[in-house]
């Protein structure tokens, strides 16, 4: 029943057209960075490689591939946190406020089932964003500019890697920027729970990440203690991958609180809809 | 507050919902006060009270989607919450109003409900309730794009999508056209008499109940007002009957010189109506004819709306 279930749940998503505003969204923004890039993309890369040119020379493309993609990664992964909540900030409270969830829930499916079923359908939408943003930035930015080494730069210097080296980053790099939005996937899946509406829960989960990112990035002493505990903080963990060595501490760390964030966010969800009483 | 138990011939019946003392409470408001009822096989059972008594909140229980405050509730021989899945794989509802995924076809709504109704519900199965309803030829529009009435008959399509032993219509006749609400009615009147189904109907229309229904229950401010058989709780009232005579005044001097002068008189040009049993109707008929009143018609007016106000208001 539990695949049934999410099938179902699949489907809704599916045919939902707000499901497809947050990928087309994507696509548009990547695409107008892609073109930019294309044309003015040499102006750009100078502005920051500029400061460097007095005690370095380079040699070869630095605007190819592998930096657009992580140039697109950097500026949409504090975006893409909303087109997921768009989406799954509205698998239950969208069905209260429709008026659906009663007839979903006289149906021979346990609760429990039935939110674990739209738990998976949002990893499904998740991964399908996160995919789209890869296919876009990764694939697209690589067939459009070419491949070649990877300069990044970081607060205490920069860090070249070599064109062998990168693949492999990318992928953790993607399934860590995966994990951080499958929880905020959770958490508007939570939200969603509390509410009848539609808007409520995607405008609580926005607010929530504009909160923590806040607490986060204030150099406050008294929010030193909380701050490693925010997912926020995590949700920029890919970059962790772009580190030369890499810190497999901070990455594990990293992981875990995502991970922890999503099983404290769905036993209060579960908690909730099985408790709700259904009066819409 | 009247409250009575009429005995009736179905006790050796199987009792398909049981439900007894069921207590609601929203914080300090109470939404059902010990409400007992028994639904027995092959039953249709009308759901009556104004707005805001409860009906709803009752039917919400039994379907799981509210949590009674106290009580217990069987279907089936099973108790709930402990055996709900097995329960409503046996139950078809529609619990106010029919709402669909608005952006899915009719077709594809049906699909999607059919998936997860714990039976193997082949896609002919679909199309036949499709046509059933009358919505072939729209089984592919979006039901976005539906009126309220074909809403309600995709929602009786839904309900007898996995051939349910009970079947509960929340107000299923709400926004119908005169035809729409014939066709309800016949169905469900088919669902009892050809199929074997139980239904458990709420409406506010009273009328409905009284031409569908064998028994019913009243409530009121979660309340039971009464229940029973409805044909015994309408006798066991008193009712106005009509007669249309050739001569008013004699057929009134004939009353007022009988055991009737004490009862309620009314004239409306040929009609004398007159609050009385219905055993005492031939008795009356009798009196007009042996004075040479000529009666062209009798008619009973009682309904069970005056019933049903009367019982509020008490």
């Amino acid at each position: 029943m539990l695949i049934k279930s999410t099938y179902n749940e699949l489907i809704k998503i599916a045919y939902k057209p707000r499901s497809f505003i947050g990928i087309g969204g994507l696509i548009i923004i990547i695409s107008i960075v892609l073109f930019a890039m294309k044309v003015d993309g040499d102006l750009y890369i100078s502005l920051i490689t500029g400061q460097f040119e007095q005690s370095l020379t380079f040699e070869g493309t630095i605007l190819n591939g592998n930096l657009i993609a992580f140039i697109i990664i950097q500026m949409l992964i504090i975006h893409v946190p909303l087109l997921i909540a768009f989406v799954t900030g509205d698998l239950v409270s969208g069905e209260s406020a429709m008026g659906t969830i009663r007839l979903l829930l006289t149906k021979p499916v346990s609760r429990s089932t039935i939110l674990l079923s739209k738990f998976l359908a949002s990893c499904v939408y998740t991964l399908v964003v996160i995919l789209c943003l890869a296919f876009m930035s990764f694939v697209l930015g690589k067939i459009l500019f070419g491949t070649g080494d990877l300069m990044v730069l970081k607060s205490d210097g920069l860090i070249i890697f070599q064109e062998g080296d990168i693949n492999w980053r990318f992928f953790y790099g993607f399934s860590i920027a995966f994990l951080s939005l499958i929880t905020v996937a959770t958490l508007a899946l939570t939200l969603s729970c509390f509410s009848e509406n539609s808007i409520g829960p995607i405008v609580a989960t926005m607010g929530i990440i504009l909160l923590f990112t806040i607490i986060g990035s204030m150099d406050v002493p008294i929010f030193d203690n909380i701050r490693p505990f925010l997912f926020t903080t995590h949700m920029a963990a890919w970059r962790y991958f772009f580190d030369d060595p890499l810190n497999t501490t901070n990455i594990l760390y990293s992981v875990a609180i995502l991970v922890t964030h999503i099983i404290v966010l769905l036993a209060i969800a579960f908690y909730k809809f099985n408790k709700k009483d259904i009066l819409s | 507050m009247i409250k009575k138990c009429l005995s009736n011939s179905l006790s050796t019946q199987e009792k398909i919902v049981e439900v007894k003392n069921l207590v609601k409470n929203y914080g300090s408001f109470c939404a059902l006060q010990d409400v007992s009822f028994d639904v027995y096989q092959n039953d249709v059972f009308g759901f009556l009270g104004p707005n805001g008594a409860g009906k709803s909140t009752t039917i919400r229980t039994i379907l799981s989607l509210i949590r009674p405050s106290s009580g217990t509730i069987s279907l089936f021989g099973s108790s709930l919450p402990e055996n709900r899945n097995y329960i409503l794989s046996k139950i078809g509802c529609i619990v106010e109003k029919p709402d669909f995924y608005k952006y899915l076809s009719a077709q594809k709504n049906l699909e999607l409900f059919a998936g997860i109704s714990g039976k193997n519900i082949k896609k002919s199965r679909i199309t036949e309730l499709l046509e059933f309803v009358g919505l072939n030829g729209r089984e592919k529009d979006k039901v976005n794009g539906f009126s309220h009435g074909m809403k309600q008959r995709l929602g009786i399509a839904q309900t007898l999508l996995h051939n349910p032993d009970l079947i509960i219509l929340d107000e299923p006749t709400t926004g119908l056209d005169p035809q729409g609400i014939i066709d309800i009615r016949n169905l469900i009147l088919q669902l009892k008499n050809e199929k074997n189904k139980t239904v458990i109907i709420s409406s506010h229309i009273l009328a409905e109940i009284e031409l569908i229904a064998n028994r019913m229950i009243i409530i009121d401010k979660g309340k039971t007002i009464v229940q029973g058989v409805v044909a015994d709780l309408l006798n066991s009232q008193e009712i106005i009957v009509g007669f249309t005579v050739d001569v008013v005044e004699k057929a009134l001097l004939i009353l007022q010189k009988s055991v009737f002068a004490t009862r309620e008189i009314v004239v409306q040009d040929s009609i004398i109506m007159i609050n009385t049993s219905i055993e005492n109707i031939a008795l009356i008929n009798k009196l007009f004819c042996d004075g040479g009143i000529g009666v062209s018609s009798i008619e009973t007016k009682r309904k069970l709306e005056d019933y049903f106000l009367k019982l509020i208001k008490a």
